[in-house]
């Protein structure tokens, strides 16, 4: 296919690392591109709110629950940005939440893993987040303006969420043998699950070589997932976590931690729905909408009467 | 339209391939996603006001409390703005060149023009 004179100027944009606004023409297939991650990014963080907002009220005190109940705030902050930044490429808020209840779009596999203790949603803030930010932090430098802006604001505020969830995984590995263990209870059960969280491996993945050129994404699966391995061991291993991993071991030729072989299998029954929560996340979401309905049409008719 | 603008959603792109949605799928679900409003915030006093992205909202005041809480949770500014998105109109990108145009042959505006004496100073 001859390329069109707009899409070379259009790559000659993305190679001198100009910004690609709401308005500026744009391949029907990065446009494509951009509404499918953003909008399945948005989804994760609405999404996300669910397992950690199981805890709120059970926070274990008053320090714990302020910091989860900003998070969990934060975390609903976060897909509307998305949203925000999805709406700029064409497409409606409206149809975007239909396509999550559809099932049409997906949100991030994590979420669809229940949080059974206390030291779960340490863990979740540790290594999930931990994950999320990685990723998050590579995409600022998104080619996509909104996008890319949401990114900035969002990994601003996101430099506490980490924090707080590893804060709590040390409190928990300083405490008596049984929270010692929960903290590794969850440290296993979420070790795997988040390092599925960047996705298909290179060779698998199938938007990967065509997001890289037009800088959508602007570092590979594997690569941000190597870093992320590299940062999280030894953040575990000075509050003596281990990891439910026999091959996970530094190599000091390469300079990173060789990792196992992740269960792919695993990775694609949860994401086709499969999962232990799938259907309890999107009968939640159904149900939220469904009764904040009355809410926007009562707001609706008052505007109106006014 | 005759001067080269157009009043459109600012930030809806311009292209052929998306069809809007917007009336189509409220009247499928009848549902509303209530109208959009650009939220602009300013961080300091002495500074302008900068856009920070947008809120669907009913009117002007859940607007801005809608913005409050969704673009300002960390003391990010002083002031907020929240504008219709549709009241804005924007010019557009294949336009750059011919809109800017006026301003690219007028060296004589910028200082670097005009010579000046060696030694003259404070000027």
């Amino acid at each position: 296919m001859s390329e069109s004179k707009e899409h070379i100027a259009f790559q000659e944009k993305i190679d001198n690392d100009i910004k690609i606004e709401p308005k500026d023409w744009m391949p029907d297939e990065y446009r494509q591109m951009l509404i499918r991650q953003v909008s399945q990014h948005a989804h994760s963080e609405i999404v996300g709110m669910l397992p950690e907002g199981n805890w709120i009220t059970r926070a274990p005190s008053l320090r714990r629950k302020v910091g989860l109940l900003a998070k969990v705030q934060d975390e609903a902050g976060h897909g509307l940005y998305l949203y925000s930044a999805t709406e700029s490429l064409g497409i409606d808020r409206i149809e975007l939440i239909q396509q999550l209840h559809s099932g049409q779009s997906k949100y991030s596999n994590i979420f669809n893993y229940p949080t059974l203790t206390w030291a779960d949603i340490g863990a979740i803030g540790w290594l999930v987040d931990g994950a999320a930010i990685m990723n998050q932090v590579s995409l600022q430098r998104t080619s996509y303006g909104p996008y890319s802006r949401a990114m900035v604001r969002i990994c601003k505020e996101e430099s506490f969420h980490q924090r707080q969830g590893y804060e709590i995984m040390t409190t928990l590995s300083n405490g008596t043998e049984k929270q010692k263990a929960m903290a590794q209870d969850a440290t296993n059960r979420f070790w795997w699950p988040s390092l599925m969280m960047f996705g298909p491996s290179d060779k698998e993945s199938i938007h990967s070589s065509k997001s890289l050129k037009w800088k959508i994404k602007r570092e590979s699966n594997d690569e941000l997932r190597q870093q992320f391995v590299d940062r999280a061991v030894p953040q575990g291993e000075l509050i003596g976590m281990t990891f439910p991993d026999p091959d996970l071991k530094w190599n000091e030729d390469t300079g990173h931690y060789d990792f196992g072989e992740i269960d792919w299998e695993e990775f694609k029954n949860v994401i086709n729905g499969n999962g232990p929560c799938n259907k309890e996340r999107i009968r939640a979401r159904i149900k939220a909408d469904a009764d904040g309905r009355w809410v926007r049409d009562a707001a609706l008719a008052y505007a109106k009467n006014k | 339209m005759e001067d080269g603008c157009e009043t459109q959603h600012w930030l809806m792109p311009r292209t052929n391939n998306i069809k809007n949605h917007k009336f189509m799928s409220e009247e499928a679900t009848g549902d509303s996603q209530l109208p959009l409003w650009e939220v602009f915030i300013q961080s300091k006093p002495g500074l302008a006001h900068k856009h920070a992205g947008n809120v669907h909202a009913t009117d002007g005041e859940m607007a801005l409390q809608n913005a409050r809480d969704v673009y300002g949770r960390r003391n990010e500014g002083i002031s907020m703005w929240v504008v219709p998105a549709n009241a804005i109109t924007a010019s557009s990108p294949e336009d750059q060149s011919s809109f800017f145009d006026p301003a690219n042959d007028k060296v004589y505006r910028h200082p670097s023009f005009y010579e000046l004496k060696d030694g003259v100073k404070f000027m």
